[in-house]
């Protein structure tokens, strides 16, 4: 059997740590990142997610094979653009006007965020997902495989292999996986779309 | 263990159904606080907003009039937005309602998690965390000061060369930070020696207990002089003599919160069955019976040792009477069963 991926986190607020968490418990290696660097994370590490460990963002993303972007999107440059190519990118981003403004980048008729970003970390095999669940469900709502009504989180991506790879770890976090499609079927998922927080099995999305 | 109410101000629909108008919410909330002191609560919030089902834009304004028609129970706002707002400005408003209330206001400092104040105000949400970070320092540092004389400089507010700042009630005002669940601000809490406020609007409420943990595994480390380590669970709450019908008539209520908040921030709105399951037991909803509610608090005190519970009733056009009857029943029914049950309890 393959070993598990290594899961590296950008951003320790609600959603990072939650996915941690639920990383944690499902037998992962979870490496995780702040903006504040690695010693801001110590008490955190140490009360929430014993077991995970904090590095700094080059490290963790040399160290990961799949890397989750959970911070504020309006913060997605802080990272250089070529900072994360050849990685699987889960991106559990989404942009909301009325908490983050006006993001010239986001507003592009068309263009769903996650396109904009795959263009803008090059290189990078980004597929979008976990954007859709509230942060507080991933745990509250995990089951495990084939429980009648376990709920599913959909996935969009241009790279085949990574999307398999994702499926994996979203069935391991308690969650039906389903595939929607090429990146641009973020479209489906994001804010203002019927799926968008929404409870639904893997039957309902398909 | 403190009890109380917070709220937004809520606007009443009129005959035909349509939004009232903004200023009854004002008088009504007035009502209300009033109310909840002759029922025994400790504490009232108001929670600034700015739309026109919750108008509550001027916390301080409103706590100033309650100070004078009040004479025990604590004011606070719950919360004001300080990110979006001039802490000197603020610390000067609540200084004087606090002289007013003769000691009895407090603050709670929030970032905004609605955030319709920052295009009001002109500030960036680009920064975010800056802006309140910095912010809260110097309120912080006005409050503590013991000559009200202030030397300091920052990013985005001008520099201020000891500069008076006045009035200055008898003692520092408490001031809470408010959180929705980001640990890095329960660290901020602790590492400034405030106490803390969880906002908790849905899911489950245990999920709060590792934050809590991680709030007095830092206040023991950071081991500040004088720290207040006091928390503050707010949520929404409501109740009635009839469980059901409590249940009941804050889905309506509640549900058309979160189905407008869903319209501007892009979720769908909620279903009856995901209410229902988080008006009970380990849900952060607590509607229902005196005694349900009673029994609720009591458990989630045991769990996490909460030193203050505050409920936000009035929401998604609750009517008015409902939201008084609610206020006597918690004040009447609700807190004497859990300051009953607690009274052993070493006071914190």
């Amino acid at each position: 059997m393959k070993n598990k991926a290594k899961i590296g986190i950008i951003g320790a607020g609600r959603l990072g740590t939650a996915v941690a968490r639920q990383s944690l418990k499902a037998g992962y290696e979870v490496a995780i990142t702040n903006a504040h660097g690695p010693e801001s994370l110590r008490l955190t590490l140490s009360v929430l997610l014993p077991g995970a460990v904090a590095m700094d963002v080059p490290d963790l993303i040399a160290a990961s094979d799949i890397v989750i972007l959970a911070i504020p999107l309006n913060q997605y440059s802080t990272l250089a653009p070529d900072s994360l190519a050849g990685k699987i990118v889960i991106d559990a981003m989404n942009y909301w006007p009325p908490t983050e403004g006006d993001i010239p980048e986001f507003m592009i008729e068309g263009v769903t965020t996650s396109e904009y970003l795959q263009q803008y970390f090059k290189g990078s095999r980004l597929v979008k997902t976990l954007n859709h669940v509230a942060y507080n469900e991933l745990e509250e709502h995990s089951l495990p495989p084939n429980t009648p009504g376990r709920r599913a989180i959909a996935l969009a991506g241009d790279d085949e292999d990574a999307k398999k790879e994702v499926e994996v770890f979203i069935n391991d976090l308690g969650f039906d996986p389903v595939d929607l499609g090429s990146l641009s079927q973020g479209k489906k998922f994001q804010p203002d779309t019927p799926l968008f927080n929404a409870r639904y099995t893997a039957d309902d999305l398909r | 263990m403190e009890i109380g109410v917070f709220s937004f101000g809520d606007v009443q629909r009129d005959k035909k159904g349509n939004l009232g108008p903004t200023r009854e919410s004002v008088t009504n909330m007035l009502e209300a606080i009033q109310l909840a002191e002759k029922v025994g609560l400790d504490v009232f919030g108001v929670g600034e907003h700015h739309t026109e089902y919750f108008p509550a834009s001027s916390p301080a304004t409103i706590i100033s009039a309650a100070a004078a028609l009040t004479k025990k129970i604590k004011l606070t706002s719950a919360v004001t937005v300080l990110s979006t707002d001039d802490p000197v400005r603020v610390y000067q408003q609540f200084a004087t309602a606090d002289i007013v209330s003769n000691g009895r206001v407090e603050i709670i400092a929030g970032r905004g998690s609605s955030t319709e104040s920052f295009p009001l105000f002109g500030y960036d949400l680009k920064n975010y965390d800056k802006l309140y970070a910095e912010k809260l320092d110097l309120l912080m540092q006005i409050n503590r000061s013991e000559t009200g004389r202030i030397t300091w400089d920052g990013e985005f507010r001008a520099r201020l060369d000891d500069v008076e700042i006045v009035p200055r009630p008898k003692d520092p005002m408490t001031i809470w930070l408010a959180t929705g669940g980001n640990p890095a601000s329960t660290i901020r809490a602790a590492a400034m020696g405030m106490p803390i406020a969880y906002a908790i609007i849905g899911g489950r409420i245990s999920r709060f207990a590792p934050l809590i943990d991680l709030y007095r595994q830092a206040a023991k480390e950071y081991n500040i002089e004088g720290a207040d380590t006091r928390i503050t669970i707010a949520t929404p709450g409501y109740i009635a003599e009839d469980a059901k019908d409590a249940k009941d008539t804050f889905w309506k209520a509640w549900s058309w919160t979160m189905s407008t908040l869903g319209k501007v921030r892009g979720f769908a709105a909620p279903t009856r069955d995901h209410y229902d399951a988080e008006s009970n037991h380990d849900g952060a909803l607590f509607a229902g019976s005196p005694e349900e509610i009673a029994a609720r608090i009591i458990e989630l005190h045991k769990r996490i040792g909460h030193t203050r519970h505050i409920f936000q009733m009035d929401t998604g056009q609750l009517s008015h009477k409902k939201f008084l009857k609610a206020i006597e029943l918690l004040g009447t029914k609700v807190a004497p069963i859990v300051r009953e049950a607690l009274k052993n309890e070493k006071q914190s």
